[in-house]
């Protein structure tokens, strides 16, 4: 889960890491009132989820609050990447002696949170570290001992800060690896951390993630501190009807799992898809082979023969699909006939006829037997595990393609 | 969604009507079928038409009843579940 700088400034604050005064506004005259109350110059910047606001005009700088609420009015309408901001952040315009990083990631390899730590702060830290690798100091943490301020100075005067930098410096990366630790973090970024003319260190800007499977765990700092209410999906647009129904025929039913996505698609193949990373696989082999998705979906976990049904009644629903294409890679507790009756099921509901309009149907694994019988009796095209999911999915497209021609 | 919904359409189940209307039996059925087909309707096995497509070809109701009383029809190959 991605957080907003706003919020991520908010988190390092709790974490008892200094932060320049700060204001999230939703309008200009909240900008306006926020510049007032920093006082002196202060930059705008564009609450969204996607990097680039500076290329795209959505950092601006502004000498007076009643620039500011200008700024402000403009940046509030300006997408980025397609995604609408959620507000603006006023900063004051600070004072920077130097600027630093402070970040700490979570090593896969390791299993344990890496504290990096580089006196070149403000720019993209992994060119840092491809440039520059000795400005970059590293220092794994433990998963449950106590996190002592000694492990982070160690990191931080391997980049060779020494002196009051250092020992300003330290608190700071050690807390947040702490937060990091305590929040279930991904990544907990501070850059640039600024050194400011009086010697103080402040984060002036922020980047956190949140491991998603913690979210029900983490509820006092994302209901209580941060007020995220549960259903903010941190989607970047709102979800479509396909989006929703799907989700709600997922809701309604205990048993298995479907997703379903469409923004950004377009195409004639419906894909009701799945099993162990299956998805995604099955998409960019329908692409690459020259189809057009009409969605993306995940179908596993036994789903009900009622789930199977509803996606594809939902995926055969949007406009301009003519086939779909079930296919899964190999699936061991999802059955085989289960998925058959369900998407059989959804073209009779629809007054489809399975054969024409199922262009391939490819899953092999448990009860693929019982489901081959059920495929055969309405004269479906099936292949089992001989055929590679690239050829299924080039078979699905070869088949829509003749009936586009 | 536009579109009726179907039940029944690849599998079908029937109780012969001496064991429905056994309590203990109807019971039973009600009990063991994983995917609620059965249900007890004044005291009396009734089969819950819009969930008869659900079945996992367990063949826990066959076991629950006395042979014959419960029968499993695929409608795909025209078999029956022994
Ligand atoms: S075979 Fe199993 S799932 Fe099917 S009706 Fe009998 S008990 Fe229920």
């Amino acid at each position: 889960m991605r957080f907003y700088e706003f919020e991520s400034r908010k988190i390092v604050e709790l974490a008892g890491i200094p932060v320049t005064e700060y204001g999230f506004c939703k309008t200009a005259d909240e900008a306006k009132a926020a510049a007032e109350r920093i006082g002196g110059p202060v930059v705008v910047k564009s609450q969204v989820l996607t990097g680039g606001r500076m290329k795209a005009g959505g950092v601006k700088f502004a000498d007076s609050p009643e620039e500011a609420a200008a700024l402000a009015e403009e940046i509030l309408q300006l997408e980025i990447n397609g995604h609408i901001p959620r507000g603006v952040l006023v900063d004051p315009k600070a004072q920077v002696k130097q600027e630093y990083y402070a970040g700490v990631v979570w090593d896969g390899t390791a299993k344990r949170p890496l504290m990096l730590f580089s006196d070149m702060g403000g720019i993209d830290i992994e060119e840092v570290a491809e440039k520059h690798p000795d400005h970059v100091g590293r220092g794994h943490v433990s998963n449950l001992l106590p996190i002592s301020d000694y492990e982070a100075k160690k990191v931080i005067a391997a980049t060779g800060v020494t002196g009051s930098q250092l020992n300003r410096a330290t608190p700071v990366l050690a807390r947040l690896a702490r937060l990091f630790r305590d929040n279930d973090m991904t990544l907990a970024e501070i850059n640039p951390l600024a050194e400011l003319e009086d010697g103080s260190f402040v984060a002036l800007d922020a980047h956190m993630e949140m491991e998603d499977e913690a979210k029900g765990r983490q509820k006092r700092l994302l209901e209580g501190e941060l007020s995220i209410e549960p259903e903010d999906t941190r989607e970047p647009y709102e979800p479509s009807e396909f989006e929703r129904s799907v989700k709600a025929i997922d809701s309604a039913d205990h048993r298995g799992v479907i997703q379903g996505k469409d923004h950004g698609f377009e195409g004639n193949l419906g894909l009701v898809i799945g099993a162990g990373g299956g998805s995604l696989t099955l998409t960019d082999a329908v692409r690459s082979q020259g189809g057009k998705p009409a969605n993306y979906s995940e179908i596993g976990g036994n789903p009900s023969v009622a789930k199977a049904c509803g996606l594809a009644k939902e995926v055969l629903g949007k406009e301009g699909v003519e086939k779909i294409a079930v296919m899964m890679s190999i699936v061991s507790n999802t059955r085989v006939d289960i998925v058959a009756r369900g998407v059989i099921k959804a073209c009779l509901e629809l007054d489809k006829d399975p054969a024409e309009t199922i262009a391939i149907f490819r899953i092999p694994g448990a009860w693929e037997e019982e489901g081959f019988k059920i495929l055969d009796k309405y004269g479906v095209e099936y292949c089992d595990r001989s055929v590679s999911m690239w050829e299924a999915a080039g078979r699905a497209v070869a088949k829509i393609q003749g009936a586009e021609a | 969604m536009a579109g009726g919904d179907l039940y029944g359409v690849f599998i079908e189940v029937s109780i012969e009507d001496a064991v429905a209307s056994d309590a203990a039996i109807a019971a039973k059925l009600e009990e063991v079928c994983p995917v609620d087909i059965f249900a007890v309707v004044d005291g009396k096995a009734t089969v819950v038409a819009e969930n008869t497509d659900e079945c996992v070809l367990c063949g826990l109701c066959i076991e629950a009843a006395p042979s014959g009383g419960v029968t499993v029809r695929k409608l795909y190959d025209d078999t029956i579940l022994e």
